[in-house]
């Protein structure tokens, strides 16, 4: 079929993903006053990764209550179909342009949309044995955490009775409790850093609780089994991170779950030509989220991986109102640039850069764990905001609001942990 | 007597609190040191001498267009009662549709909660190549 003959469709915003990312922008686009808003969604049902996190913990600060994945989805769902957005689901992007066209199959048949405005939403996936190469051979018993999380909490298949975890993520650590109460046996969960990067709350409420023991500066050597996986060995590592020869031992069991990390899925972004930040592995943004392609804009775990659910959701809809602005105005909201950079002991700001014009919100990562530091803003010599904090963890995002007074006459902000 | 180290989670700030246990058999809690505030000493007597957690699973659907509903208690249980209410849980079985909020298990183990559905499974669509 030759796609160059299909009929082009116009519509005003397309949102890509319909996760919690996806939900938020398209909502709050619709709210912001765009009355014509599509959603494209992959799988068969909206809600995303939600609706295999059924254990609870999401929504405390949108909801002041702790709700579970599948219920934090419904209240975004519910208000979705309330203002009569139109979702296409089982339906999947095959290619986004630089001028916003988007080509899309939904089952079976090809269409191609031109888009006033675009908002990435496609979320994150996880990385896989492949991506951190562990050695062995190659049997069956070896998934990702989120993988079994999804065959257990949504398709009802036991994947092991035997397990061990690789990486101490909330997702390891949440699959840890779940196999446990559903019978299997967590013999141990390994972490190659000296300290976990699981919450506080999730190492006591998934390992301790259970008595499931966590080796820090342990990593996986090798996979053994023929078949199914018979077990794996594990050594402790130095501080190169290398392992120690004398240390390896070998652990029987039948399942090893990674939980090693999450990768930005920005396939379609780079094929848009959107310029992306090499250490967040999401797009270059500025305050109003908008891409370094004229009315792309992105959000959520596409942009850069969250901690916490409810934080995808306000960035969500910040990126869905300004991309409903975008359409209305035919123009990005202002064209000023103040670089925003990291500086000692922070990873990464986003967004990259702001437009001095509006108050906004700066997301950072730390680069190690401290106690009692200050994040401190500066232009120059010149200190735009501080904000002290007893707890500081590369796990987790840390929220500097900037106003947009403090912020007049900068001509570069630079971020550090002092 | 014995001494636990806690990470407190009531807040991001994560205070390490110290706290002194008397009667390991049934904890008592003798003396709190490093929390910052009275909710951490709250939380941490409470977590030393009667731990609450809410716990979720999932329960299988007959006719839905999902094999699985998730649940959950709606209020904590004790740390205790975790593998006893698990037990409950799971010699249930469901019919679609099921909706949020709607009760599945009164009471589990005793406890003074209820065991709700958190997601919605309707009724599964005739399947078109029956």
């Amino acid at each position: 079929m030759n796609v160059k003959t299909l009929e082009t469709t116009k519509r005003d915003v397309v949102v890509i993903g319909g996760g919690p990312a996806g939900l938020a922008a398209a909502i709050a686009a619709k709210e912001a006053g765009c009355g014509d808003v599509l959603l494209i969604e992959r799988d068969r049902i909206l809600g995303g990764i939600l609706n295999q996190c059924i254990h609870d913990g999401f929504g405390l600060h949108t909801f002041k209550e702790a709700l579970s994945g599948p219920e934090y989805a419904a209240r975004y769902i519910d208000r979705f179909h309330e203002l009569g957005i139109e979702a296409m689901e089982e339906t999947i992007v095959l290619s986004l342009t630089s001028d916003r066209v988007v080509e899309v199959s939904t089952r079976g048949t090809l269409r191609r949309i031109r888009a006033g405005a675009v908002i990435l939403a496609m979320g994150c996936r996880e990385r896989t044995r492949g991506a951190i190469s562990i050695p062995g051979n190659r049997p069956s018993g070896v998934y990702t955490a989120g993988a079994a999380q999804n065959f257990m909490n949504l398709e009802n298949i036991m994947v092991g009775r035997k397990v061990c975890i690789l990486g101490s993520g909330d997702i390891g650590l949440i699959m840890a409790r779940r196999m446990t109460l559903e019978g299997a046996s967590v013999e141990a969960v390994f972490e190659i850093l000296p300290y976990s990067s699981g919450l506080p709350r999730n190492i006591q409420q998934c390992l301790n609780d259970y008595d499931i023991p966590l080796f820090l500066n342990t990593t996986v050597t090798e996979i053994v089994g023929k078949g199914r996986l018979e077990g794996i060995r594990v050594a402790s590592v130095g501080e190169d991170r290398a392992p120690i020869p004398d240390t390896e031992r070998f652990i029987a069991c039948d399942t090893l779950l990674l939980s090693v990390g999450l990768i930005p899925e920005n396939e379609l972004s780079r094929d848009a030509g959107v310029a992306m930040d090499p250490v967040t592995g999401g797009a270059v943004v500025n305050d109003s989220f908008m891409t370094s392609v004229d009315g792309i804009f992105a959000c959520g775990n596409v942009l850069h991986v969250h901690d916490l659910v409810d934080w995808v959701s306000v960035e969500a809809a910040e990126a869905g109102k300004f991309a409903a602005g975008y359409v209305r105005s035919g123009r990005e909201a202002s064209s000023c640039r103040i670089p925003v950079r990291p500086g000692s002991g922070v990873r990464y700001t986003l967004p990259q850069s702001v437009s001095g014009e509006r108050d906004c919100i700066l997301s950072l990562r730390v680069a190690a764990p401290w106690r009692n530091r200050c994040i401190v803003v500066k232009s120059g010599e010149r200190e735009v905001a501080r904000k002290k904090e007893m707890r500081l963890h590369p796990a987790e995002m840390i929220r500097i609001p900037l106003k947009k007074e403090a912020l007049s006459g900068c001509s570069s902000l630079e971020v550090t942990v002092e | 007597m014995s001494t636990r180290e806690l990470t407190c989670v009531v807040c991001p700030g994560g205070c390490t609190i110290v706290v002194d246990v008397d009667n390991d058999e049934t904890p008592v809690v003798t003396r709190i040191q490093g929390n910052n505030c009275p909710r951490g000493e709250a939380w941490a007597r409470q977590e030393v001498e009667n731990p609450m957690r809410t716990i979720a699973s999932s329960v299988p659907v007959r006719g839905g267009d999902f094999p699985l509903v998730s649940v959950r208690t709606l209020r904590p249980i004790p740390l205790t009662k975790i593998r006893e209410v698990m037990e409950e849980i799971r010699t249930l079985s469901l019919e679609a549709p099921v909706e949020i909020g709607s009760v599945v298990l009164a009471s589990p183990a005793g406890c003074d909660t209820e065991v709700v559905a958190t997601r919605r499974v309707k009724a599964a669509a005739p399947c078109a190549g029956a």
